[in-house]
Parts: structure tokens; sequence; C-alpha cells
């Protein structure tokens, strides 16, 4: 772990650290399931999207899914983890109605993605490494549907059979923020690697939270399970609620409960599901169906020669080539399309190299705050790419000045249009002819003696004569020239 | 035309080739057959029209010269395999009247090959017991009785239905499945020829799962090349079944009457069990006499961890059985019995669908997986299914083509006569046959005598993996000299 500070609790007898880690369920993006041909497609008619092998007919077997596989190795390289070339499929055994087999399809003690990392981006552009413990692939189990019927749940087997990578961390996390970052940055790397659409919303990606408190530097305490979370604000709701409920109870002389817990968003408060002695027993056995699941490290390497440039390696070229600060890096990278419209305007911009900084700044406050006043996301952007790289290289290239492009940029966001033409018709020009603009200097100067007298000893006012120069010439004269005749004129 | 029952499926092909009879004809005398043997309750489920369409249908194909290998063959199916639109129970009051929307790969590929159904045969329920008598169905009676006894038999089990079936001349053949002994054993118990081919061989798509690791599905017919020829359609590799394996299929009938010259013939010390029957030992000394007068080289061998084989199968397979059967649970289809909440469903449900043996193996199963017992049952298990395979690896490995032994350790007995107060007595019969499903070898049983009551014995030849041919080859030879087997008729 880097040496990022995290946040420590304050209890009535003192600091408690909190010791997190989470099991991530994350859908694979593929067509079809992980052992049948039934299609992935959310938001089909319930049971529409069901094959013999979904709901466990008799004799029917599982036939692995190559690219669920595939999409496995790609994120276990996206964590920069182990790849395991040998890995085995296991049964989890339990009863439920959304469980066809009467098991889970799952890897239990040879996953096909061991160890790895995950750099994950704080706030101020400071960083916290946290460790992969492993990634395994499994099977989504059906949806129960308890509003159908008075006296009887129905069942909705389309998700049922739908690949998912379990991603289990190691117990790194130290706080709230920490974990919310963590979520996203794995969220982020995902949808980079085109493995997990990472939609919260409709359930491809959610997690399980192990929370548990200590005294900072004691050994590890007991923990809790809160399970099936999916919001990453809720994830953080939830860690303090239950960091604090355990130091309550810690702090009053008593012992926790090793549980699964949930969390109620309406109440805020997380509440027992079962305890210890209630968790099943789940039986893992190796799948007697299916062959290990075995692939060469050239399979590995041929993915891996194909992998897109994921958000750490951005950054990091980001910051190398075009000088960015490893804040505003790690703030266009984050997701997967604010990295793409920003190198779509980079690659339109006149001048990459004198613009690229400025291109930043623009996307990262003009339009990025724009989009965050109106609730907007990226991809729904009035200002197109191609646009506001046309106001970059008018800013860059001395035709407009700053100001009169952010007037520029809100012409283009309400109405759209070519910057370039509207600088033009609306006579939108920066003036750097001299002798337009020594007219107005001339004036301006012999309309303040008084002032035009204290320059000289006070070279700073020189900003004042600059801003009425600006000011009566509409914001189109060019601050430097004005600057420099200002300066000649004077005699500073 | 009652006599065309009698005929192999080798003189059957003949005949419908010459067009010396037709399929429906085949097909008629073997459904009357089935009717006037109902007593033998070998069918759960007879299915005169769809033979007959199909017989019908196969009959314009012969004359059109575009006939498969099974042409116009009535054959029997053990009702393990689904078969679409025609209810399969496994025998199992848990599946109630299921009708699968699909056919199992095995019997899809027999019908490609132009053979005809018959019916459903009867089997122990899930494939479960020695001697067909867990069958919710009843138990099946075996054609053959100890001379001068009214007393019914057992088949043998599980395939009890297809034996008895293929014995009493009621099919010309039938398909089986194999998880510790339920092809070879019933094969012995009815002077029927039986293997168990290499696991991989066949395809176990659409056949109701036992145990996965050890199930495979082979015939069971009325000579060692009927036995070849319906191998060869049932047999290949199957995308849908991962465990099945993609090496071509041989044309396993050329390998009848091939020369055994030469072969080493492994004999295994650990198979003469304490107490054998003396004719067992007999048959087996008779049986290698054979081999031997037709060129082949006896050797003794070791098979040392034989003793462990039983117990190791009665772990493994319990275990893959209680959760293939967990699918059974009344949500989706099958027998379902009410409750007031989902696990009473269950409860109510699996009670009452399973029949007592059945759920006996599913608790003994859910018990060597449990946690804290998983190590010392189940991955121990496991270890001994290594060194039993290991056993065979090294006594292939010095030369040896094929082993011999015994089928059984016993003829037929009565229904009722075993397992009643100890389940271990019933398990025991499966002593010489578990170790080749435990090692994924294939077997074959051939009828190669009859005890001092007149009933029917068996040995057993153990090949290499996916040397179903050196099997086929030598079990002729031992059929040539120990000669044909037909039971009196009595129902």
């Amino acid at each position: 772990m880097s040496t990022a500070t995290h946040k420590l609790l304050k209890g009535a007898t003192g600091e408690w650290e909190m010791v997190i880690g989470m099991e991530i369920h994350a859908q694979v993006t593929s067509k079809s399931k992980l052992f049948s041909g039934a299609s992935t497609a959310f938001g089909g008619e319930p049971n529409s999207q069901v094959s013999l092998v979904d709901v466990a007919m008799p004799g029917m077997l599982p036939v692995i899914n190559e690219e669920c596989v595939r999409q496995a190795v790609r994120t276990g390289l996206g964590l920069n983890a182990q790849i395991n070339l040998r890995s085995v499929f296991d049964r989890k055994n339990y009863f439920y109605p959304d469980l066809p087999q009467g098991y889970q399809i799952s890897q239990y003690k040879s996953p096909v993605v061991g160890e790895g990392e995950v750099i994950v981006d704080l706030d101020g552009g400071k960083t916290v490494t946290i460790g992969i413990e492993r990634l395994h692939l499994e099977q989504d189990p059906g949806k129960m549907l308890h509003d159908r019927s008075p006296s009887l749940s129905y069942i909705d087997f389309n998700r049922c059979g739908v690949a998912l990578m379990e991603i289990v961390s190691k117990p790194d996390i130290r706080d709230a923020e920490q974990a919310k970052a963590y979520v996203t940055k794995l969220r982020s790397i995902m949808r980079y690697l085109g493995t997990c659409d990472g939609d919260m919303e409709k359930g491809s990606l959610r997690a399980d939270v192990n929370v548990s408190v200590r005294r900072p530097g004691a050994p590890l305490g007991t923990r809790c399970e809160i399970k099936n979370m999916n919001s990453i604000t809720f994830i953080g709701q939830a860690i303090e609620y239950e960091a604090r409920r355990q130091i309550e109870i810690l702090e009053d002389g008593g012992q926790i409960e090793q549980e699964t817990r949930r969390f109620d968003p309406n109440k805020g408060e997380t509440r027992s599901m079962r305890s210890k002695e209630e968790a099943h027993d789940y039986r893992y056995f190796p799948d007697p169906d299916l062959l290990p699941l075995e692939f060469s490290q050239a399979f590995v390497d041929e993915l891996k020669a194909k992998l897109p440039e994921l958000p750490d390696q951005k950054k990091a070229r980001f910051v190398a080539d075009l000088g960015l600060s490893a804040y505003d890096a790690s703030v266009l990278v984050a997701e997967r399309e604010s990295a793409v419209f920003y190198e779509t305007v980079l690659d339109k911009l006149g001048n990459r190299a004198r613009d690229g900084k400025m291109a930043a700044n623009w996307v990262i406050n003009e339009l990025f705050g724009r989009l965050n006043k109106e609730g907007r996301d990226i991809t729904g952007s009035p200002v197109s790419a191609e646009q506001l790289s046309g106001i970059i290289d008018l800013i860059g290239e001395g035709t407009i000045s700053g100001k009169i492009a952010k007037d520029l940029f809100e012409i283009v966001w309400q109405e759209g249009g070519d910057p370039r033409a509207l600088v033009e018709s609306r006579g939108m020009k920066q003036v750097t002819d001299l002798s337009a603009i020594e007219k107005v200097v001339d004036d301006i100067i012999a309309a303040n003696p008084d002032k035009a007298a204290q320059v000289k000893d006070k070279p700073q006012s020189l900003g004042w004569f600059v801003g009425q120069v600006m000011k009566a010439s509409g914001g189109k004269a060019n601050p430097q020239s004005v600057n420099d005749l200002l300066r000649s004129k004077l005699g500073v | 035309m009652t006599d065309l029952t009698s005929l192999t499926l080798a003189e059957a092909r003949k005949g419908l080739a010459a067009k010396t009879f037709t399929s429906l004809e085949l097909t008629d005398a073997h459904l009357s057959a089935i009717e006037a043997a109902r007593v033998l309750n070998a069918f759960v489920m007879e299915t005169p029209d769809r033979a007959r369409d199909m017989a019908r249908a196969v009959d314009e194909k012969i004359a059109r010269g575009d006939a498969g290998p099974l042409a116009g063959i009535p054959l029997g199916i053990k009702d393990l395999f689904a078969t679409k639109g025609v209810r399969t129970t496994a025998c199992s009051k848990i599946l109630g009247n299921f009708v699968p929307t699909y056919e199992s790969t095995v019997t899809s590929q027999l019908w490609r090959d132009g053979a005809v159904m018959l019916g459903k045969l009867n089997n122990d329920e899930f494939a479960m017991g020695s001697a067909n008598e867990t069958s919710c169905f009843g138990p099946v009676g075996n054609p053959w009785r100890r001379e001068g006894s009214n007393t019914t038999l057992v088949p043998g089990g599980s395939s009890g239905g297809s034996a008895s079936a293929v014995a009493a001349l009621l099919c010309m053949g039938a398909t089986a499945t194999d998880t510790g002994g339920s092809i070879r054993q019933p094969a012995a118990f009815t002077a029927t020829v039986g293997i168990k081919p290499t696991y991989g061989r066949c395809s176990r798509w659409g056949i109701v799962a036992f145990a996965s690791s050890l199930d495979q599905a082979g015939p069971i017919a009325r000579s060692v090349r009927d036995a070849a020829m319906l191998l060869r359609s049932m047999a290949g590799h199957d995308p849908k079944d991962t465990t099945s394996v993609d090496v071509p299929v041989p044309d396993y009938e050329a390998a009848i009457g091939k020369s055994v010259k030469g072969m080493k013939i492994g004999i295994p010390k650990e198979y003469r069990l304490d107490g054998m029957p003396a004719e067992i030992e007999k048959l087996w000394s008779e049986g290698a006499a054979w081999l031997k007068a037709a060129g082949a080289e006896l050797v003794e061998v070791s098979l040392p961890h034989t003793k462990y084989a039983l117990p190791a199968y009665y772990i493994v397979a319990p275990a893959e059985a209680s959760s293939n059967l967990a699918r059974y649970d009344g949500v989706r289809y099958g027998l379902r019995e009410q409750g007031k909440n989902i696990n009473e469903l269950y409860e109510n449900t699996r009670a009452e669908g399973f029949g007592a043996e059945v759920r006996r193996r599913v608790m003994i199963g859910t018990y060597v997986l449990s946690a804290g017992y998983y190590d010392a049952y189940y991955l121990r298990a496991q270890k001994v299914r290594t060194l039993i395979k290991k056993d065979f690896e090294d006594c292939f490995a010095k030369g040896i083509d094929a082993i011999l032994t015994p089928a059984t350790p016993s003829a037929a007995f009565g229904i009722g006569e075993k397992g009643g107060a100890d389940p271990v007595e019933m398990y025991l019969n499966d002593i010489f046959t578990v170790t080749v499903n435990m090692a994924g070898l294939p077997g074959i049983a051939v009828p190669s005598g009859k005890d001092a009551q007149g009933l029917p014995l068996g040995l057993q030849l153990i090949g290499r993996p996916f040397d179903e041919e050196t099997l086929f080859s030598l079990g002729e030879v031992i059929e040539q000299a120990a000669g044909r087997f037909t039971p009196a008729r009595w129902w």
C-alpha cells in the first residue's frame, strides 16, 4: 500500500481503524451465457432467454463459453494479476428456486485469475494500492418475482446462467472513501476493457462488503458481510454505519458476531440476515460435468497484446506527453467516455503540443462543469469534441481571447455551429491591428492622467489600464498587444 | 412370424437387405412378443404406433436403397435416455409424467442410422441398484429361472429392463447405462452381451445423470457382433458433452473374428476372492483356457488397490448423485408436493418422489461432501480412484492387452432375496465391475456358461482406453467357445 492517509473513526474510548474487503460481482459482457447459448440481453420478456441447460432439464450438460473465459483473462490482465493456465469449476450446492440445478457452477479452490492489484485514485491526486486476492467465473441465478401474485412467487430465468466475475479484494481498504474509489476504479478498468458494462442500476455490478474495526495496528477484528450492494453511494453509507455499529458494541464491552447483513437504503442502516450458525454448508466439489479449464500462455499473450490502453497507462501518458497535472489526468481518464472525448479533441487540434494542456482545462472546467450543472453525461454533450477543438484552436492561434472563447462556447452549446464560422459571422475576432487599438489606448491615457503618472511608481496598476482597454474594445483586443502598447506609451 | 424375434441383429440386417421381410414385420413380431411378456415388466412404456411409423419410414428408405447401418432394427431404450415426445422418468416417481422436448445424443444417433424404437425399458430408480428392484414401476423378471423352480429371479441392474428384454427376445438390442456395473452385471445375469465403453466414448447429453464422472452409455445385445454394431452408432464425440472425447469411431464389427494370437491377457490375482463359488472359479479358468487355445498368452497380473474400489465407489458415486439429483425439487417439472413454505415444498416433494435407495444415496453423498468430512471421505476416495487407475495403467504398460475377470460373484438371485437388511450385500454385486468405471476403462460382459442350477454366468474383459475393438475380438472368441444361451420361455 502507498502511504495515502485514511480516515480513522473516533469512538468514546479512542480511535478505531476500519478494515474492509470486497467481493465484486461483475456481469461479463458476452452475447450468450456462461454454459449455454441463451442470450444475455437485458430486459427481455420473462423466461424468453432460457435454454434447457439454464433450467436444468434432466440430462442437460454445461459447455463453457470461451468468450467468457477470454473476458475473465482480459480482466485479470487489467488487474495486473496472475493468470492461471489451469483452473477448475466447482459446484456450490444449495437449494433455492432461482437456482435450477440445485448448485451454482463456480470456481472454489482453483480460480482462473489469482493475485493482482489495483491503483485507486483518491481526492487530491493521491493514490492507494489495493490487493486483489482472486477473480473467478460463476453463474448468476435467476430472479424471483414476488409481486405478480398475492400467494405465489414467479421466477424469471433470463438472468440464470449469465456469467459473472467475482473479484475478491484483499482486506486492504481502510475507509469508505477508499472503498468507493476502489469500486469506481474497478468499474472503470472493466469498462475500458469492455469486459463488464458496470451498469449498477441493471445489476451488472454488485458488491458484498466485509467490514471489521480494530484499534490502529491491532490484529484483525471479527467481520460482518454486507450483501448485494448496487450503488457506490450506498456502499459508502453502509460502511460508515456498520463501522459505527461495531465500535459502539465493542466500546460497550460486547463482541461482534460474524454474520451476513443487508443494507436498508431508506433507513441508512444495516440489518442482520443470518448468523454464522445459519450459514450454508455449500459442499463444494469439482463439477464432474466439466473438464478443468486449461489454456496456453500463447492464448494469454495474444489477449494481452490486444488489450486497450487502460486508465493508469493513459494517465501516465497524459502527464508525460502533454504536461498535465496528475490530478487533471486522473479526472480525464476516470471514465472511458471522457478519455475518448478528450483524445478526440486532441486529435483534431491544429497544434497538439501547444494546446493539449489548454484542451484538458477546457474539458475539465468548462465542459464537465457545464455538464454537471445540467446533470448530463459526456455522451450527451451538446458540444462535440470537434467543436471544442475548434474553439481551442481559435484561442491557441490568437484569433480570440479566452474570455471571448467562453462566450463562443456558450453559443455553440446553445445553438451549435462551426466555431470558426461563428467568430467570422458575429465579429468576435480578436483585434491585433495596432493602429485600431492605439486610438483606444491614447484616449484612455488622456482621460486618466493621474493614473498614468502613477504607473511608473506602481507598475502593477498597469493591469487597470489593460482592463479598461479590453472593456472598451468589447474584449476583442489582443491582451498581449494591449499590454505591449501600454508599456511603451506609459514608459514602463 | 414369431421366429423373426430369435434372429440376431446381424441376421436381421441380412434379411432386411435381402427383402426377406420388412422392418414393419420385424417390428410387429417384437411388439407382439412385448405384449405377451408383460409379466416380465421389462417395458415401462410401449410405443407401438411410433415403432410402426418409424418402421414404415425405414422400409421406404430401404426400398430406395438409402438405408443406414441399423436400418429397420427394433430396439428398446432404457428409461434414463431422454426421448423427444415420449415420457422419460428414470423410473422415478419424482419425474412423474415428464416428457422431454429433446432427444438424447445416443438415441438420436440410433434413429439417424435407421433403428426403430419399441418403447422405454425399466431400470433401477436413477440407475441406483443392482437388481432392478428400486424402480417406481416395480421389479423386472429375469427370463431365466433355476432348473425346476418357479421363483422369479432378478435380471440384475440397473439396466434390468434392457437385459431382460434382450434375453426374452422382446427387442433386438437395447440401450443401457453403466455407472458401476449396470450394463455388465445384468448382461451376465441374462446371458446377453453388454459393453460399457471407455468413459467419453458415448455422449452423456440427454441421459438422466446418476454420477457424471462414472456414467457411460452402452448396448446390451444378443451377440458380440450385435453389440459392436450398436456401439458404432451410439459412440462418437458430442460438442454438447465436454467429457466426450474426440477420437474417431472405428468399425467395431471389423474386429470380430480378428486373430487374438499373441495377445497378452492379464489374470488379476486380487479378483480371486475368499469364498468365491467354485463354479465362478471354474468359469474363469475355462474362459482363460479358451483364450489360450485361440493363441493368447495368459499372464498373472496384480491390481493391488482393488479391495478399496467398492468403498471408494460408494463415496464418489453418491457424492455426485446427491448434487445431480438436487434439480428434482418440485419447482419446474415433475412431481410437486405442496408445503407451507419453499423448504417444506422441497422436503415433501423429495420425500414423496424418491424411493428408499435413492434417498439413502443422496444422504450418503450429502454427508461425504459436508464440511469436516470432505477430506476424510470424498478427497480420500478420489485418491483411491487415482491409485486404481494407476494399477491398470501399470498393467497395460507391461504390454497387457486385456484383463479377464468374472463379471459377477454369483448368478441371478430371487426378487427380494438380497439387500433387505444390509444394502452392502447388494452393493457387493458390483465388486468386479466398479473398478472399471473408477478407471474409466472399457469392459465387456460375455455369456460364458451356466451354474449348477442352470443359470447363466458371464466373464468380463477389461481393455485399454478406447480399445473396445480388442474386447470385441476376445469376446467373440469366448462366445464361440461357450455357445449361445437362450432361456426356456415360461411367460
